[in-house]
């Protein structure tokens, strides 16, 4: 039944919800698996665009650490599908400079935003608070299609004559405003523009869903500090998402205008390509205000969905109820109220005003004690744990491992005063490398396993796994570790070849370390993706309801559920998600009430 | 498959819930737009602006819209219909002539020389002003539709959701555009 038609009989249709299921026996290949109104089919749909996202843009990754890693070798294979971009095998610097801006977008918000929250939102909301659906389906559906159809435009800037976008992902002008001083800042610069604008519309339908859902359409009993921690999570990332985006869209909206209409919100002074150009009264850091207003959300954007489920799947695997409920919760809050406060921490070398640094810099410590709350509750939680280490589990236990070694570089990074040496470094790539990307790709791959069971009703293979993990883990560590050495010795990053510097001809043999270590952990993620997608159809079958005997609603639908995940009556929720190994019983889900002798968590 | 009819206890009505946290989100748009120009307006280069004619006789007539939609959802909620189908087009009629004179008023302003691509102060004008008005037009497609809805014979509507939805988003951007007027007023 359509969202229109929903929208007449809400008031008529109260009293026979429970029969709602058996309407919907029409359903096409185009309405179940394409233009699908189902939140489990659409978090599919993000999962496997968002895996496809991850492979490109990891694959980038690999090209231009070919280039760092082996700056004298040419690599004949290269030109034979990059063409002139890798002319007699080396990589053309413009190019270079266009892989790593769309290894960033890519990755940024490609895969560990629309992949990560749009497949996990998506699919855990409406399954843990006990919903039919989302709040609005049609808006769902749409939310996809607009992240599909921005990723369309994205992959076809790779296929213009003078390349995509290579000023970097955080698009500065001057540089992004003028065709004329770079090849990317032509027409592959408007596409990734209109592209991100697309994103942007696609995460605000997202969001808007997510908040209404979490906040309107929880079952019975389902209150909010009842909540799963993930839904807590997937809330917060909401929240900011849709206060931040919109900053970011009215950015680039501006720089859209800077390019093609004539425009001088970005641009003042500047002398390009022989020429004396008539703009006059913009400013290039009023650009970087708005970027990092979002830029800095977004960060945790990436994270929470990731804490959420870490949370969750430490706490289901350590057979322990969560330590510090309200604690993870408050943490959150507070995570998500600094995040708007510390946008400046980017810009401290920008000639920002030293007292305004400071005040970020006050700020940006304090996201530290919410950080470290979070660590703690994590340990205590699998403390003393009975800890089953399925393969979300050490993801999740990798995840938090990640974290405090990223987490605490942040604090190097976020005093000014070293931030002069440390900006613009292998320091910085190295901490948010960690502490973002690797970390938030293993709270990714933990929820990955842990509910693919759910997703598809089979199992993904443990071997596969296990090894998946332990390469993964072990190769993040040497990619990045090294690095952090090369930044501290002031070796700056998006360098096109440092063996012509004094300085840094002696990290050449570690650049070289690094690079391989670069290609054999992207190996160990095609491992990950044949076992996601032979595990789809040939995958172990799940034969239990419930097979990490977890507490949560999702385990209460059959094991594959159909459109309106339960069959009957939405269960009513009695108790909090973490009753693990209460009362003698090894764990006691939310559906059932509390009992006489015993007291309520 | 119908996923809002399950909800029984709800106090408000999900798809309004949506509405109102779109609308915090449009907020932040224009927050990030006029506190862009605020910190523009600092710095060096900077040139105030007189606010054509037109916008003042734009801003009565979507208060008068306003008013009408007012009164049309009320018709609606007493199951008038005449009158909500000629107040609903009186509306509709209403908005096509607030966008009509946005783009009066910006044909003044490049009258006497304040054009899109002059000082950055008037850029902004341009981009404030006009990404409002492209909210008004989502707002006018909105009320065509409300209007198709209401004329067609064969529809009939009972839920008073739809008039809602489009009366609270219709309301929002007319408080935005006093808004933004008064703003564009005092700092410029």
């Amino acid at each position: 039944m359509s969202t229109a038609a929903s929208l007449h009989d809400v008031h008529s249709h109260t009293g026979h919800d429970a029969h709602h299921e058996h309407h919907h026996h029409h359903e096409t290949f185009i309405s179940k698996y394409v233009f699908s109104q189902d939140h489990k089919m659409i978090a599919k749909q993000f999962l496997v665009t968002g895996i496809i996202w991850a492979i490109i843009g990891g694959l980038f990754s690999v090209i231009f650490r070919l280039q760092l890693g082996y700056p004298d070798q040419t690599f004949p294979f290269l030109e034979d599908f990059l063409g002139h971009w890798a002319k007699g095998g080396k990589l053309q610097p413009d190019f270079y400079y266009a892989l790593v801006t769309m290894h960033g977008t890519v990755l940024v918000f490609f895969v560990l935003t629309a992949g990560l929250s749009g497949t996990f939102a998506n699919f855990l909301i409406p399954l843990q608070v006990g919903a039919r659906d989302m709040a609005s389906p049609m808006l769902n559906m749409l939310s996809y299609w607009f992240f599909f159809l921005a990723s369309v435009i994205m992959i076809s800037s790779l296929f213009v004559q003078t390349g995509p976008a290579n000023g970097g992902w955080t698009i500065y002008p001057p540089l992004s405003a003028l065709g004329d001083a770079a090849e990317g800042s032509k027409i592959g610069m408007d596409l990734w523009l209109v592209g991100m604008a697309l994103f942007i519309v696609s995460s605000l339908l997202g969001g808007l869903n997510y908040i209404t859902t979490i906040l309107n359409m929880r079952t019975k009993g389902m209150s909010m500090t009842r909540m799963p921690l993930t839904i807590w999570a997937l809330f917060f990332t909401a929240v900011l998402g849709v206060l931040s985006f919109p900053v970011l869209l009215s950015g680039a909206i501006l720089l859209l205008f800077d390019r093609n209409l004539g425009t001088s919100f970005y641009l003042s002074d500047i002398y390009v390509a022989g020429k004396i150009l008539p703009n006059e009264g913009g400013s290039a850091i009023l650009f970087q205000h708005l970027f990092w207003f979002l830029g800095h959300p977004e960060v945790y954007i990436i994270l929470l969905p990731a804490m959420g489920m870490a949370s969750e799947i430490l706490s289901v695997n350590s057979r322990k109820p969560i330590f510090g409920y309200m604690a993870m919760v408050g943490s959150m809050f507070a995570i998500c109220i600094l995040a708007f406060l510390v946008w400046a921490h980017h810009m401290f070398v920008t000639g920002l005003n030293p007292f305004l640094g400071s005040v970020f810099v006050l700020l940006t410590l304090l996201i530290a004690v919410p950080s470290a709350i979070k660590v703690f509750n994590w340990l205590t939680t699998i403390w003393r744990g009975n800890i089953r280490f399925t393969p979300g589990m050490l993801f999740a236990i990798g995840f938090v491992s990640l974290f405090i070694s990223g987490g605490l570089t942040g604090i190097f990074l976020g005093n000014s005063s070293l931030d002069i040496h440390l900006h613009d470094t292998y320091f910085v790539i190295a901490h948010f490398h960690i502490v973002m990307g690797v970390a938030s790709f293993f709270g990714m791959f933990a929820g990955v396993y842990h509910w693919f069971p759910k997703m598809f009703g089979r199992y993904l293979n443990n071997t596969l796994a296990y090894i998946h993990f332990w390469i993964t883990i072990i190769g993040a560590y040497m990619i990045f570790w090294p690095m952090h050495y090369e930044g501290l010795a002031g070796m700056p990053r998006r360098y096109f070849d440092y063996s012509n510097w004094e300085s840094f001809k002696m990290f050449a043999g570690l650049n070289e370390f690094i690079s391989t270590v670069a290609m054999i952990v992207f190996a160990a993620q095609l491992l990950f993706v044949f076992n996601f997608f032979y595990s789809m159809w040939k995958g172990r079958k799940v034969r239990t309801q419930n097979p990490w005997g977890a507490n949560t609603l999702e385990w209460t639908t059959p094991i594959n559920p159909g459109h309106g995940n339960w069959p009957g009556e939405i269960p009513e929720v009695h108790r909090w998600a973490y009753d693990y190994g209460k009362d003698g019983k090894e764990f006691i889900p939310q559906t059932t009430p509390v009992g006489h002798d015993e007291s309520e968590h | 498959m119908n996923t809002v009819a399950t909800v029984k206890r709800n106090k408000i009505h999900p798809h309004k819930f949506t509405l109102w946290v779109a609308i915090g989100s449009i907020l932040m748009m224009f927050a990030g737009l006029t506190s862009a120009y605020i910190v523009k307006r600092n710095q060096a280069n900077w040139v105030s602006f007189e606010i054509p004619k037109a916008f003042w006789y734009s801003t009565a007539v979507i208060l008068l819209s306003s008013f009408t939609l007012f009164l049309s959802a009320k018709a609606f909620r007493e199951r008038e219909m005449t009158r909500y189908r000629s107040l609903m087009a009186a509306t509709l009629v209403l908005g096509v002539l607030f966008v009509i004179l946005q783009v009066l008023g910006f044909k003044e302003l490049t009258k006497i020389g304040i054009t899109f691509t002059g000082n950055v102060s008037f850029s902004f004008l341009y981009v404030i002003v006009g990404i409002h008005a492209v909210h008004v037009i989502g707002g006018v497609i909105a009320l065509v539709v409300m209007s198709l809805k209401a004329f067609s014979q064969k529809i009939r509507t009972y839920s008073s959701v739809p008039v809602e939805l489009v009366s609270t988003y219709w309301h929002f951007v007319d408080i935005l555009w006093i808004y933004l007027l008064v703003f564009l007023m005092f700092i410029k």
